[in-house]
């Protein structure tokens, strides 16, 4: 809501300046966006009156004129305005004004023939954003006199954000009450005289549907002129709120709107055929909007009809073809009272957005129709003339909102608040906002709120009046009285990801975020088993589906720091993703990372290797492998090498991730430069229940035997692992594979394990007996098993 | 005892013109050795005369210890010089730079996150979570944001079917919790949340950090002192806060929270569009129907519930510029934030 500080004056005019009403607005809930001067700088730009106009001798388009600027001798100004003309008042620029434009005016020559001075119009005076023609000023204005003090233009537009619920404050009316209340000062609204009525033409209405419409005004002016412009106050008042002049007619009912918040509509009564309706559309009806446009009206909607097809969009916009046209003489001005539900999210469903509909979702107060119609008629009179038929209503007093009448505590208000504001301030901030107060007990009282206030339910919302117009921050600041109970620590689960993230960190890796939406196709070629969620209204097609991996994110952001010359790249990220059907929808919080480029930062000293499977792998084994057990076997996956890819299970052999090089032809479409290596693996698998648990240490001394085993060259070595520490109890503490070789020396369909076996026990020392015995029986094992043999 | 003395000289001056410790030990040995020369004048003690034996095997004596102690010495040199050798030849270059594995960083949304819960939970809040994809009933109907009403068009919602969204804010933690446990609560529920915007300074995607607190006592006036204090211990300075009355569905009173703004304490700036001001947050205490809508005795219980947007603390705290760059995951944004300590500049 953008209005003029002049106007809200003429209503209300506390003995602040500008910033400090725009601090009271703003700290009253009426949050100030802008204030900005009604006119920017100019200087030196008078009244002025055209005496006289002769065409230029050299110059078809350019009229000499003499203008009367208030001095003693007339000024010769050629002007090239096309509504130029004897009579009429106008501004004109002295030599050695100032526009806004920072242009200065010289005398000048146009075509041989010597100009003083400028005549201007509204885009030159930086009124508007363009203008035709000279700006006509009103014929009795005395030449000579400054222009801002002509037009008031020391005047500030200020702009203010309305919450939802502050619909009331659509209107000057509104704002002044606000600013009336917050200074306790008295409202001086304009007398509103009723427009003597002098025909007795009454258009017929009829409300089918009373409970969204149960006030209907309306009534008949006849033979108006349409030719009259509006005047220059009425245009600079709209243009001050930010609204564009149309017509006489038009600008009368949007300043009505603006001044008491209540939308209007005229319709040339001529195109009016018979009865006008309010009612709910037909199905197939169509109308033809004002901008042009023509809509099918959408099931549910109410209209303002004729006999013979929808007029309106009820309190939403007009049609074409019953709007006030230049042709119109009589017209029929209505103003109604919806119910909000009735217009609430209909302008949306039509891709509209008006200031009719914007307030009547918010709530207008149903007294106001008939004031509206006798405001504008008694400005319409004034300016277009014509005759005034009687008012109309229909109205259906049962129908009308009930103000819900509220108890309020004195102790309630104290108690939400935190302080204490006696029963005097209680009174006076509530009366002042409109509120009837009715004392029923000891600082206890009945509230009926004014009928413009759609926000006052319960005694929470009285007191946030009351602390509102009190002052947020005249309340005290206090620390809340709670046991000062030991709060627990942070329950494991909340532990894991923080230290899984720090872990990751350690180990070198950058955490990353990105969004939950992914683009559909890469996603497909990435997780192509999954059917992802789909957005309804997804704002950008590469932003569509919701993620069933966190594979599209990790690849895209590792793209995008590969194009900005990033070779060394190692991103992870924990967060949710998506699967399941909507019914069905899992949404489960996975470990992903993304790993390409060297194994280590480019230094000296060092052979610079690429990171490959067994970097991830190992990374993923020092951190979320010391939370859960992870156990990797080959797999084939859609986006990964087959060669170079591996299922993850748990202890219980439930798959919860993958691990592996992204596919090399993947990685070719995606435009990856080098090997990427990717896992994921869900987290919810992890069990938090679990706590550290001393181990005793041996204070006997370990033992060492290194075997080198022959094996098939296919044979997993995780295998031969898994069957030496089934075979061995206890006393093996550790098997560590330490070189796996093939080539010279061993036949082709071979490959030779080099693998280190720790013995100790916790009680004793082992002898080399025992420790023969447990190697023979591993050698056994893993030659029945595994089919090696020791190398020679 | 001529020839002896000369000998005892010609072996001083061998010793000392060793050049290595092999060739000391050379040296010793020759003179000193079982067969050594002086060895060998001992040896033949028993040509000598009786009355000179004593005198002649003095004599020998002390040539033999004169010599010890010339060998030693020279040792003593050689092993000196060797070892400065040795440290010279394997001196580095200490200016070349260390050997490092890279470490990474965590993103400033996870750390801002942190630090907002890491303050709370000194407060004595627990930690909740909800989903991210929400029913139509927890992120608007229980919060007072019935179909059609206008509070709806401050939530650009994205939607998968009529009654299922992206959550819009992170308050239906807040309907679950006090639905599902008893009062009192003190309550902080961080996540990401959606709308269905995106230009300079919105992302479709962002994080938010819900908290509430309901008890027997609960006012207004604790919400100020709550939200103020974590702000200035957020901010780690001691701003000036201010509460602006609001509006929010879900709380009645409300308001919205300003700080000085920490670009330009208030003088007014492009970041605080000149007000001096900067919006954080929004607050109130928990509207009565929403209490009723989780069966919670409103007139036993009052709660104040606020919400903030993590991004914006996070530019605010770091000096961040540009939203879009939480989700470009540039490397050479991710990894400025992750030490304890900054040694750029203080402000």
């Amino acid at each position: 809501m953008k209005f003029s500080e002049q106007w809200l004056r003429e209503w209300v005019n506390p003995d602040i300046d500008t910033d400090t009403l725009g601090e009271q607005l703003t700290m009253a809930g009426l949050e100030v966006e802008a204030i900005e001067a009604a006119a920017p700088f100019f200087d030196g730009i008078v009244v002025a009156r055209i005496v006289s106009c002769a065409a230029h001798p050299e110059a078809d388009r350019l009229q000499v004129c003499q203008v009367d600027d208030g001095r003693d001798e007339t000024l010769t100004i050629v002007c090239g305005a096309a509504n130029a003309r004897p009579g009429i008042t106008v501004p004109l620029a002295r030599i050695g004004a100032q526009l806004p434009s920072g242009m200065v005016i010289k005398q000048a020559k146009l075509r041989g023939m010597a100009s003083f001075g400028m005549l201007c119009s509204a885009a030159e005076l930086g009124l508007v954003e363009s203008a035709e023609g000279l700006l006509e000023l009103p014929a009795d204005w005395q030449p000579g006199t400054v222009i801002q003090d002509a037009l008031e233009l020391a005047d500030q537009c200020i702009e203010i954000g309305l919450t939802p619920n502050r619909g009331d404050c659509l209107s000057i009316a509104g704002i002044a009450r606000e600013v009336a209340t917050i200074n306790r000062l008295p409202v001086s609204a304009p007398a509103l005289t009723a427009a003597p009525v002098e025909i007795d033409d009454e258009q017929r209405v009829v409300v089918d549907d009373r409970a969204a419409c149960p006030v209907y005004c309306g009534r008949v002016i006849r033979a108006i002129d349409v030719s009259k412009a509006s005047p220059l106050w009425l245009q600079e008042r709209l243009r001050r709120s930010g609204l564009r002049s149309i017509s006489a007619v038009v600008d009368v009912t949007n300043l009505v709107m603006l001044e008491l918040g209540q939308p209007m509509h005229a319709f040339d009564l001529d195109n009016v055929q018979g009865t006008v309706y309010v009612r709910r559309c037909r199905e197939g009806e169509q109308l033809t909007l004002l901008a042009g446009r023509e809509v099918a009206l959408q099931a549910d909607t109410l209209v303002i009809a004729d006999d013979e097809k929808p007029l309106a969009l009820a309190g939403i916009m007009g049609g074409e073809d019953s709007a006030v046209s230049t042709d119109s003489v009589n017209i029929f001005l209505e103003a109604a009272h919806f119910r909000p539900a009735a217009i609430a999210g209909k302008a949306r469903a039509y891709g509209l957005h008006t200031d009719s509909a914007h307030r009547f979702e918010r709530g207008v107060a149903a007294s106001l129709p008939e004031q509206a119609i006798e405001r504008a008629s008694t400005l319409l009179l004034a300016i277009v003339g014509g005759q005034v038929g009687p008012m109309t209503t229909v109205a259906d007093t049962n129908l009308q909102p009930q103000q819900a009448q509220v108890a309020l505590r004195r102790s309630a208000v104290c108690r939400l608040l935190g302080v204490d504001i006696n029963s005097e301030e209680i009174v006076d901030i509530l009366s002042r906002l409109g509120m009837q107060m009715t004392a029923v007990g000891d600082e206890t009282w009945q509230v009926t709120p004014p009928d413009y206030r759609f926000d006052i339910a319960n005694e929470a919302d009285l007191i946030e009046e009351l602390a509102r117009i009190h002052g947020y921050n005249q309340l005290p600041d206090s620390r809340p009285l709670v046991a000062a109970i030991m709060s627990p620590l942070p329950a494991a689960h909340e532990r894991l990801l923080p230290w899984l993230r720090q872990a990751l960190v350690d180990q070198g890796y950058y955490e990353m975020i990105s969004y939950s939406f992914v683009e559909p196709e890469l996603q497909k070629l990435l997780d192509p088993e999954q059917t992802p969620l789909s957005l309804a209204n997804p704002l950008a097609s590469d932003i569509s589906v919701m993620r069933t991996s966190l594979w599209p994110g990790l690849l895209t952001a590792a793209h995008y720091n590969q194009s900005r010359q990033q070779q060394r790249i190692r991103f992870f990220e924990i967060g949710k993703r998506f699967r399941g059907s909507l019914a069905e929808r899992k949404e489960e919080t996975v470990l992903a990372c993304a790993v390409t480029g060297a194994v280590s930062p480019e230094q000296w000293g060092e052979t610079m290797r690429p990171a490959d499977f067994f970097d991830l792998k190992g990374d993923l084994e020092e951190t979320l492998g010391r939370c859960l057990s992870l156990r990797f076997s080959a797999c084939e996956h859609p986006a990964l090498h087959p060669g170079r890819s591996a299922q993850i299970t748990d202890e219980s052999s439930q798959t919860i991730g993958y691990i592996g090089a992204l596919h090399p032809q993947l990685q070719e479409k995606i435009g990856l430069e080098s090997e990427v290596l990717l896992c994921e693996i869900s987290l919810s698998g992890v069990d938090t229940s679990a706590v550290h648990h001393f181990h005793m240490l041996s204070r006997f001394p370990a033992v060492r035997r290194d075997l080198a085993l022959l094996v098939a060259a296919d044979l997993p070595t995780g295998q031969l692992q898994d069957v030496l520490s089934a075979a061995l109890g206890e006393q093996l503490k550790e098997v560590r594979v330490f070189d796996v070789y093939q080539g010279k020396g061993i036949d082709s369909g071979l490959k030779s394990v080099a693998i280190g076996l720790t013995f100790q026990d916790i009680s004793r020392t082992l002898t080399d007996d025992n420790i023969d015995n447990m190697v023979a029986a591993a050698l056994q094992a893993v030659t029945t098993q595994c089919g090696a043999r020791l190398r020679d | 005892m001529q020839q002896l003395e000369s000998l005892i000289d010609k072996a001083e001056r061998t010793v000392n013109g060793a050049t290595d410790l092999d060739a000391l030990n050379e040296y010793r040995i020759r003179f000193l050795g079982r067969k050594g020369e002086l060895t060998g004048y001992l040896k033949g003690l028993g040509d000598v005369p009786v009355a000179d034996r004593p005198k002649f095997g003095q004599a020998i004596n002390r040539g033999k210890q004169r010599l010890q102690a010339a060998i030693d010495l020279r040792q003593e040199t050689l092993q000196e010089a060797a070892l400065k050798a040795r440290l010279a030849s394997e001196s580095i270059d200490v200016t070349l730079p260390g050997r490092q594995q890279g470490v990474g960083g965590l993103h400033p949304v996870t750390q801002t996150m942190m630090r907002i819960e890491t303050l709370f939970r000194q407060g004595g809040y627990e930690l909740v979570e909800g989903p991210e994809i929400e029913d139509d009933y927890h992120n608007f109907e229980a919060l007072n944001i019935p179909a059609d009403h206008p509070a709806r068009a401050m939530h650009d919602t994205f939607y998968f079917d009529q009654h299922t969204v992206l959550r819009t804010h992170t308050s239906p933690v807040q309907v679950r919790v006090m639905t599902e446990q008893q009062p009192p609560f003190r309550v902080i529920a961080p996540g990401k949340v959606y709308r269905c915007d995106s230009d300079v300074t919105h992302t479709p995607m962002f994080h938010q950090v819900e908290g509430f607190m309901v008890d027997e006592q609960v006012s207004f006036a604790d919400l100020k002192g709550v939200v103020s204090d974590f702000l200035r211990l957020f901010f780690e300075r001691d701003l000036a806060v201010r509460f602006r009355p609001s509006y929010f569905p879900f709380t009645e009173p409300s308001a919205e929270v300003d700080i000085a703004c920490v670009i330009c304490a208030g003088d007014g700036c492009r970041v605080c569009s000149q007000t001096g001001w900067l919006e954080v947050m929004g607050c109130g205490m928990i509207h009565p129907q929403v209490l009723k809508n989780v069966a919670i005795d409103g007139q036993k219980y009052s709660g104040f519930a606020f919400g903030m947007g993590v991004e914006r603390l996070a530019m605010l705290y770091y000096g961040i510029n540009d939203l879009r760059l939480f989700y470009e995951n540039d490397l050479r944004f991710i990894g400025q934030f992750s030490d304890a300590v900054s040694k750029g500049k203080s402000r």
